[in-house]
C-alpha cells in the first residue's frame, strides 16, 4: 500500500491543483450520482504565499484525460517545483505537519483546520500502524523545524498558526524543554535570572501595549458600536472622531499663539465689560464680546514691546536698568495672519492626504438596468424629473426665503439700535435668524425623505447619493446666501450701524461687524447643536416609541448615516468660516461633538437597529472625506480668501484695524524686513513678483493641473498593467496543466502493464470496502 | 493583565451556561456549552454569521464550545490578533459545506445572510459569478485560500 501513499514527511507534494479540482469536481459528480466511494486522500493545506492549495488525490480514472494514476515520480517531480519550494510559509507547513500529528497519534475529534477526516484508507489496520509511525516521525521534524528559528521567529510564528491556544502551549512548553538543559538546577543562575528578566519585560510590555490600545480615544464605545450596528453605523463615529481631532489642532494653535500672547497683555483702552448673565451662552455676545473670543479684542500693535509702534522701534533711551523682564515682541497682527492661514494651510494638506481616489467610485454607478417596457421608463423618468424640479425649486425658495430674512433682520437691528433698546433685546433678536435656518434645514430634509419615498430606484445605492446630493445643494445654498449676507450687506451696512451705535453709546460688539459676524456664527453652531439634539430626540426615540406603540412595528428605525454625516460636515463648515473671526470657535465646535458623541451613541442603543442594507463602509468614508474637502473647506477657504483679500477690516477695533485689507499687514512685514536687514530684499523680490503677480499664479495652476492628469494617466496605465498580468497568470496555469499531463503520458508509456494491471485490481478491491464503509465526500 | 482576561472571559463564560460550567478545572472537566447559548451573547447576537463563527471554532464542528474553544475564538476575534491568522478563519467561516473551497454556493450562502435576504436570485447568481470571475486566480470557477486572501488584501472593508 506504501505507493498509495506516496507522500513522506517532507516529500509531500500537494497534486496540481488545476488537475486536481477538475477531478474532484467530476468526483463529486460520481459521488451524488451513484454513492460509490473513491480512494480520496487528505492533503493538508499550505495556508501560505504560493499557490498551494487543499487538494485531494483523486482517483485518476474520472480526470479528464485519462490517466491511470499519478506516480510517486510525477509528485516528486511536481513537489520540486519552484514555486512550490520557494516562499512557502513555514507556519503553515509546521503548522498543518502538527495537525495531522496530533489527529493521528490522539484521535482526539479536533479536527485540522484544512484537514477532512472523511479519507478512505485502502485497508484501515495498515493505515494506523503506518501513520503511528509517521506520526512520530513527523513530530520530530516539527520540533526540530522550530526549533531551527530563532526564538522571535518562533513566537511570530506560533501566533500565525492556526491552531488552538492549549497545542500552542505545548508547543512552547515541548519547545522550551528541548531548548533548555533537562533540569533546572543545572541552569547557572545567572542566565536564570536573566530568563526570568526577560520573561517579565516581554510581559509588561505587551501590558503596555494592550493599555495603550485601549487608551485610544472613545475605543471601547466605538468597539460597541461596530460590533453591534455594522462598520457603516462605525463610520459616522468616526468621522466625528477625525473631525474632533482636526478642531482640536485649530483650538490649540490658536490658543498658543493667539489667545495667549494677548490675554496676557490686555489692551489698555479696555471698555466696561458687560456683565455675565445666562443668555451669553446662547448669543455669544454680552459677556463674551470683549474677550479673546472675537476678533475685535486683538489690539493692532506689537505687545511687549518697547512701544505701541506698528514698527516696533519706539523704544525709548535711556531705559531702566533694573527691568530685568525680558522683552519679547510679539507682533500681534502679523501672528493672527500668519496662524489662520498657516492652520488653514495644514488642514487642507491633512484632507488632501487622507482623500483617496474618487474615480473608482464613478465606475461603480454604472448598473445594467432590468429590462422594462418604454410606458414604465418613461413613467420612471417623469417621476424622477418631478421630484428633482421639486427639490431644486424649494432649495432655491429656500435660500430666496433666507436672504430675505436675513435682510430684514439686519433692518430690525438698525432699527432697534436706533431706539436704544437694552442690549438684551437685541441680542435676543439676533437668535432668529439661527433657528430659521435650522428649521428650513430640518423641514427640507424631511421633504426629500418623502420625494424619495415616491420615486423608485434600481439600486439602493443611487438613493443614498441622490440624497447626499439634494441635501448638500440645500445646505450649499443656503450658506452661500449667508456669506453672501455677512460679506457684503452685513458691511456695508455696518458702516451705518456702527455710527449709531457710536452715537448712542452702547457698545457690546456691535460697532465691529468682524466680532458680529464671529458671533453670528457662535450662535449658528449653537441653534445647529441644539436642533440636532431635539430631532435626535424626536427623530429616534419618539418616533421608535411611536412605530412599535402605536403602528406596532417589529423593527426599529434605522440609523440614517448619511443625514448625519451631512450634519457634522455643515456643522463643521461654520466652524471653519468663524475661525477668522473668532479663534477660539473651535473650543464651541470641539464641546458640541463631545456631547453629540455621547447623545448619539445613546440614542443608537436604544432606539435603532442595525441597517438591514449592507453599507460600504470604505466607499462612503471616502465620500464623506471628499465632500469635507471639496465644498466645504474649499469653500471656506475661497470665503476666507476673499475675505482676507479684499474686505477692509472695521476701523475701530480688531488686529488690522488701520489697514485696507487684512492682507497688508503681511506685506507691511515683509516690507519690515527688506529696511531691517537688506539681505531680505530677495525676499520682497520674490513677494513682488510671484505672490502678486497673476501671472504666476495661473502658470501653478496650469502645473498643478498637468500633475494631476499624468497622475490619473499612471493609474490607468497601473490598471491596464493587472489585466496583463492576470491574462498571463492564466496562461501559465494552462501551460502547468498540460506539462504535467504529457510529463505523466511519458511515464505512463513506461511502466511495465502487468504493474498497472495490480494495481487497477487492488483498487477495485478498495472500493468495495470504501462502499461498506460509506464514505461520503 | 493576561490572567485578568482570562478570568473575565471565564466569567462570561460561565454566565452562558451557569449550571453546566464549573467553577474548578482541576479535573479537566469536558464541559461544552451549546451553540444556542453562545450565539446569543450580545457581541455575537448582530452578526449574520454568528452560527459559522462558533462552529469553525469548536472540535466537532457542531458549534458546542469548550473553554479553551471559547479563548480561541475571542483570541482570533480580537484586534491583538494577526492579519493572516484573521484571513485563514475568515476563509473556513465562510466555507459552508467545508470542502476548503469558496465555491458558488458557499459564496450564495454569504451573501444572502449578508443581505438578510433582500436580493433577488438573479442579483445574488450575477454578484457571485462577478465575485468568482474577479478574484479566482486558477480558473477552476471556485476560490481557494490563495485567492481568497489576495482578494482581501486588496479590500480596505476587511479585516479591521
Amino acid at each position: 500500500m506504501s505507493d498509495h501513499f506516496p507522500f513522506r514527511a517532507l516529500d509531500f507534494s500537494p497534486h496540481d491543483e488545476n488537475i486536481v479540482h477538475d477531478s474532484f469536481n467530476e468526483l463529486i459528480e460520481e459521488q451524488s450520482n451513484n454513492q460509490d466511494g473513491s480512494e480520496v486522500f487528505e492533503m493538508e493545506d499550505m495556508a501560505g504565499r504560493g499557490r498551494e492549495n487543499p487538494a485531494f488525490l483523486a482517483s485518476p480514472q474520472h480526470s479528464r484525460s485519462n490517466r491511470e494514476y499519478f506516480s510517486p515520480i510525477t509528485l516528486r517531480v511536481l513537489s520540486a517545483m519552484p514555486s512550490r519550494t520557494i516562499g512557502r510559509n513555514r507556519g503553515a507547513i509546521i503548522s498543518q505537519y502538527y495537525n495531522r500529528t496530533m489527529k493521528l497519534r490522539h484521535q482526539r475529534s479536533r479536527p485540522s483546520i484544512w484537514a477532512l477526516s472523511r479519507s478512505a484508507p485502502p485497508s484501515i489496520s495498515g493505515y494506523r500502524v503506518e501513520t503511528d509511525v509517521e506520526a512520530a516521525r513527523e513530530e520530530e521534524n516539527l520540533f526540530h523545524n522550530l526549533q531551527n528559528l530563532s526564538v522571535s521567529d518562533r513566537g511570530r510564528m506560533l501566533k500565525t498558526m492556526p491552531l488552538s491556544l492549549q497545542e500552542k502551549k505545548n508547543l512552547r512548553h515541548a519547545r522550551n524543554s528541548k531548548g533548555f538543559p533537562h533540569s533546572r538546577n543545572q541552569i547557572p543562575c545567572c542566565s536564570q535570572l536573566k530568563y526570568y528578566l526577560i520573561i517579565g519585560f516581554r510581559h509588561s510590555w505587551y501590558s503596555l501595549l494592550s493599555f495603550l490600545y485601549s487608551l485610544q480615544l472613545w475605543h471601547v464605545a466605538m468597539k460597541k458600536v461596530s460590533g453591534r450596528f455594522g462598520t457603516g453605523v462605525l463610520s459616522y463615529f468616526v468621522f466625528l472622531k477625525t473631525l474632533l481631532l482636526f478642531n482640536v489642532f485649530l483650538l490649540l494653535v490658536n490658543v498658543f499663539f493667539l489667545a495667549v500672547p494677548q490675554a496676557a497683555h490686555p489692551p489698555s483702552n479696555q471698555t466696561h465689560r458687560a456683565s455675565f448673565k445666562g443668555l451669553e451662552l446662547l448669543t455669544g455676545a454680552g459677556y463674551f464680546t470683549d474677550t479673546v473670543m472675537y476678533y475685535g479684542y486683538y489690539t493692532n500693535s506689537t505687545v511687549n514691546g518697547c512701544g505701541p509702534a506698528l514698527n516696533g522701534s519706539g523704544c525709548a533711551m535711556g531705559q531702566n536698568s533694573l527691568d530685568t523682564n525680558p522683552r519679547m515682541p510679539y507682533n500681534i497682527p502679523l501672528a493672527y495672519f500668519f496662524t489662520i492661514g498657516v492652520s488653514f494651510f495644514i488642514t487642507c494638506i491633512i484632507l488632501v492626504y487622507r482623500k483617496e481616489d474618487p474615480f473608482e467610485l464613478l465606475s461603480e454607478l454604472a448598473r445594467a438596468s432590468r429590462q422594462q417596457t418604454l410606458l414604465q421608463r418613461l413613467a420612471k423618468m417623469t417621476v424622477h424629473l418631478l421630484a428633482w424640479v421639486m427639490s431644486l425649486g424649494s432649495t432655491v425658495g429656500c435660500a430666496m426665503g433666507v436672504y430675505l430674512f436675513s435682510t430684514y433682520m439686519h433692518k430690525d437691528l438698525t432699527m432697534r439700535v436706533s431706539h436704544n433698546e437694552s442690549l438684551i433685546h437685541m441680542e435676543a433678536s439676533l437668535l432668529a435668524l439661527p433657528v430659521v435656518v435650522s428649521t428650513v434645514n430640518l423641514l427640507m430634509s424631511g421633504l426629500f425623505n418623502a420625494v424619495a419615498w415616491m420615486e423608485q430606484y434600481d439600486a439602493p445605492s443611487t438613493q443614498a447619493y441622490v440624497a447626499i446630493c439634494r441635501n448638500l445643494l440645500l445646505k450649499i445654498s443656503v450658506l452661500g446666501v449667508l456669506c453672501y449676507h455677512w460679506l457684503g450687506t452685513t458691511i456695508i451696512g455696518h458702516v451705518t450701524l456702527s455710527k449709531q451705535v457710536r452715537q448712542n453709546g452702547s457698545t457690546g460688539g456691535l460697532e465691529c461687524w468682524e466680532t458680529f459676524v464671529g458671533q453670528e456664527l457662535y450662535r449658528f453652531l449653537l441653534m445647529d447643536f441644539i436642533f440636532t439634539v431635539l430631532d435626535t430626540i424626536l427623530g429616534e426615540f419618539v418616533w421608535r416609541l411611536f412605530s412599535q406603540k402605536v403602528l406596532k412595528r417589529k423593527r426599529k428605525p434605522v440609523f440614517d448615516i448619511a443625514r448625519n454625516v451631512l450634519e457634522l460636515i455643515y456643522g463643521q463648515t461654520l466652524a471653519w468660516l468663524g475661525v477668522l473671526f473668532s479663534p477660539l470657535l473651535p473650543a464651541v465646535q470641539i464641546i458640541k461633538l463631545v456631547i453629540l458623541f455621547y447623545i448619539k451613541r445613546t440614542s443608537l442603543m436604544m432606539n435603532c437597529q442595525a441597517p438591514s442594507k449592507p453599507w460600504r463602509a470604505s466607499q462612503m468614508t471616502t465620500i464623506f472625506i471628499t465632500l469635507l474637502c471639496f465644498p466645504s473647506f474649499l469653500g471656506v477657504a475661497v470665503a476666507v480668501t476673499y475675505t482676507i483679500w479684499t474686505i477692509k477690516p472695521s476701523e475701530g477695533c480688531g488686529p488690522f484695524r488701520t489697514l485696507n485689507t487684512m492682507f497688508e499687514s503681511g506685506k507691511i512685514w515683509v516690507r519690515q524686513l527688506e529696511e531691517m536687514n537688506s539681505n531680505f530684499s530677495w525676499f520682497t523680490w520674490i513677494h513682488k513678483y510671484l505672490v502678486e503677480n497673476p501671472f504666476f499664479l495661473f502658470a501653478a495652476a496650469g502645473v498643478l493641473l498637468i500633475l494631476i492628469y499624468f497622475h490619473t494617466q499612471v493609474v490607468g496605465g497601473q490598471r491596464k498593467i493587472i489585466s496583463l498580468l492576470q491574462e498571463q497568470i492564466d496562461n501559465e496555469g494552462e501551460d502547468k496543466k498540460f506539462l504535467i499531463t504529457r510529463l505523466q503520458d511519458i511515464y505512463e508509456k513506461e511502466r511495465p502493464v502487468s504493474v498497472r494491471f495490480k494495481q487497477r485490481e487492488r483498487r477495485d478491491d478498495s472500493r468495495k470496502v470504501d462502499g461498506l464503509i460509506g464514505i461520503k465526500i | 493583565m493576561f490572567l485578568l482576561i482570562f478570568c473575565r472571559l471565564h466569567t462570561r463564560y460561565h454566565e452562558l451556561a451557569p449550571n453546566l460550567v464549573p467553577m474548578d478545572y482541576t479535573n479537566d472537566p469536558d464541559c461544552k456549552v451549546p451553540i444556542q447559548l453562545i450565539i446569543n451573547m450580545p457581541e455575537l447576537m448582530e452578526n449574520p454569521f454568528k452560527e459559522r463563527i462558533v462552529e469553525s471554532f469548536s472540535e466537532a464542528g457542531d458549534g458546542n464550545l469548550s473553554f479553551n474553544d471559547f479563548v480561541d475564538m475571542f483570541s482570533v476575534l480580537s484586534e491583538m490578533a494577526p492579519r493572516e491568522l484573521k484571513a485563514i478563519y475568515a476563509f473556513k467561516i465562510y466555507d459552508f459545506n467545508t470542502d476548503n473551497f469558496i465555491c458558488k454556493s458557499d459564496l450564495e450562502q454569504t451573501l444572502n445572510k449578508l443581505t438578510r435576504e433582500e436580493l433577488t436570485p438573479e442579483e445574488v447568481n450575477l454578484v457571485c459569478e462577478k465575485v468568482i470571475e474577479e478574484a479566482d486566480l486558477d480558473g477552476d470557477g471556485k476560490l481557494a485560500f490563495a485567492d481568497f486572501e489576495n482578494m482581501i488584501s486588496r479590500a480596505p472593508d476587511f479585516l479591521r
